[in-house]
């Protein structure tokens, strides 16, 4: 079938009035004012459904015994850790992992946010949130905008994490962080070497609660994949209270034996 | 002809330019999400993360008790559950998260206005069946009758779905005799993403607990619907009517030390501190923690129960 040139033009216009990013039909003054890269697009930091910057504190009231405390070594009740684990959950040597540097490998995006401590959630940029953790020290970037292809770089601890946010509708108000978590260097779900590969994905939500006696809980529940080491989805939800400040922000290094 | 060739080819590419830029920029604003979500249906547990560890008979980790708690819970004996008249007095409302079963829920809605007015999670052998009611019914007064299940009401917040517990018979919040007053409050936040459905505890007492106990758990859409509904009927288990009730005197608790030696915990973590619940704890006993031997039986996913090391007191 031939389509007109009046036709084609319309079509054209339509189309591209559609898809062009919002930012085109309604730039917003504050964008430019701030001097961001999203003069063109609201930032997710103008789009936040949910304040989660400020510091936090883990409230350590599950799993204690696999987080306060280093478990028995060979013990992986409730991860779902496949036959090919079963060697390197026996075999872990911290003392080697110190040695070969992998003092961090319990640290990595797969375990930190059940590792107690405190996070520090900052704004990097107009679109990335930025997560320091003061045990082990470890920096998560949530990176908002598509990066260009990274499927050559080097895996590191804390990965490649893409975030969005879901916000509901108005006039209701309020949402939650969607991030997912790639290109991760192999390391451990627990303290005592129970592992996840490099293949490992880990996709999580993070929601805030009124707490009842006042300030505000995040909840960030995790979902850790792994095609090598993991026969099914592992699933946590570790929560952490609000702090006034950073007054007892305790930054302290990665450490494979405690 | 030519032209129209030229804006054909020309409304292509700007077409594929603009919706390669939306697609770019679409990470930067919020993905819109309903006010509520389907929460009717059939929740799998998750099972991935241990909310009441080894239903070992003291442990008390996790939870800030108080002195009166901590008292009572060491004198406690799970025999009592032997009793005729306690077999099926069941667990209470925080048994929803701390249990480990699924939830079968299910709405109730006004013919007229098609309005939901409640949800209904489904009983268990030893949980009632909880309605949170939806339809801004007033609490009642604080001397109407106390259940196991409490008086729920809820409401729609920010896509999760909001509700508190009150009128709780006095019970447990651990099944090895941790107590929750009459006098507790629950608040819960229901969150769903995707198929995951984490349900949060916020669970306040005035007489046990120093701060709130806060347990989350996962549970996940199941395609086939549970059916939990097997009744729980009483039968003799060694204990005549007429009996005492089992217990210990606090201090001579027979189990106080079984959790603590067998993997080498701190005393006043296992017995419920709120200072153990921080993690300035983890670094005030980086020194003194001795990590237990290592495991060899009932180390994997489906070791729900230790293995006592040694004999049973």
């Amino acid at each position: 079938m031939k389509r007109s040139f009046v036709e084609t033009a319309v079509l054209t216009l339509v189309v591209a009035a559609l898809g062009a990013p919002t930012s085109v039909r309604a730039q917003r003054p504050s964008d430019s004012a701030r001097g961001t890269q999203a003069s063109a697009s609201p930032s997710a930091r103008d789009a936040t459904p949910i304040d989660l910057t400020g510091y936090w504190v883990s409230y350590v009231t599950e799993n204690w015994r696999y987080r306060m405390v280093t478990p028995a070594k060979g013990e992986y009740r409730r991860i779902p850790s496949s036959a090919a684990a079963l060697p390197i959950i026996k075999s872990w040597d911290p003392s080697a992992d110190e040695r070969a540097g992998n003092q961090c490998k319990s640290y990595g995006a797969g375990a930190i946010m059940s590792v107690p401590g405190r996070l520090h959630i900052t704004w990097q940029d107009a679109n990335t949130l930025r997560i320091d953790t003061d045990a082990g020290m470890q920096t998560r970037l949530l990176r908002f905008t598509a990066r260009a292809s990274s499927s050559g770089a080097r895996p590191t601890w804390q990965g490649e994490s893409t975030a969005r946010w879901e916000g509901v509708a108005p006039p209701d108000r309020g949402g939650s962080l969607s991030v997912v978590t790639s290109n991760m260097r192999a390391g451990y779900l627990r303290k005592n070497g129970v592992p996840y590969s490099e293949r490992a994905t880990v996709s999580e939500h993070f929601d805030i609660a009124a707490l009842p006696d006042g300030g505000q809980l995040l909840l960030v529940t995790t979902t850790v994949e792994d095609p090598v080491y993991l026969n099914a989805p592992y699933v946590v939800s570790p929560h952490f209270k609000k702090e006034p400040d950073g007054s007892k922000w305790d930054p302290t290094p990665c450490s494979s034996t405690w | 002809m030519l032209i129209n060739l030229v804006v054909s080819r020309l409304a292509f590419t700007l077409s594929i330019v603009a919706l390669v830029a939306r697609a770019a920029f679409a990470q930067a604003g919020p993905a819109v999400l309903p006010s509520q979500f389907a929460f009717a249906g059939s929740w799998a547990p998750i099972g991935t993360e241990d909310v009441q560890n080894d239903s070992v008979p003291v442990d008390y980790l996790g939870l800030a008790l108080t002195e009166e708690a901590r008292t009572r819970a060491l004198s406690y004996d799970e025999s009592q559950k032997s009793m005729v008249e306690r077999q099926c007095q069941g667990w209470g409302a925080a048994y929803m998260v701390l249990g480990p079963f699924g939830l079968r829920i299910s709405s109730q809605s006004d013919p007229a206005t098609n309005r939901i007015v409640s949800y209904t999670i489904d009983a268990w052998e030893d949980w009632m069946t909880m309605p949170i009611w939806m339809d801004g019914r007033p609490r009642p007064s604080e001397h109407a009758l106390h259940t196991q299940a409490g008086f729920t009401t809820g409401r729609w917040e920010g896509g999760a779905l909001v509700a508190r517990t009150t009128h709780l018979k006095a019970g447990f919040i651990r099944k090895t005799g941790v107590p929750l007053s009459d006098q507790a409050t629950i608040d819960w936040r229901f969150f769903r993403h995707g198929d995951v459905l984490t349900v949060l505890m916020m669970a306040r007492d005035p007489v046990y607990l120093v701060e709130p106990e806060i347990i989350s758990k996962g549970f996940r859409l199941s395609k086939n619907p549970l059916d939990y509904r097997d009744e729980c009927v009483p039968g003799y288990e060694g204990r005549e009517p007429g009996d005492g009730v089992p217990h210990f005197a606090p201090e001579q608790n027979p189990f106080l030390d079984e959790f603590i030696t067998l993997y080498n915990l701190p005393r006043e973590a296992v017995l419920g501190y709120r200072d153990t619940l921080y993690p300035e704890y983890r670094k005030k006993i980086k020194g003194t923690y001795v990590p237990p031997p290592p495991c060899t039986a009932d180390c994997g996913v489906a070791g729900n129960f230790v293995r006592r090391r040694g004999p049973t007191p």
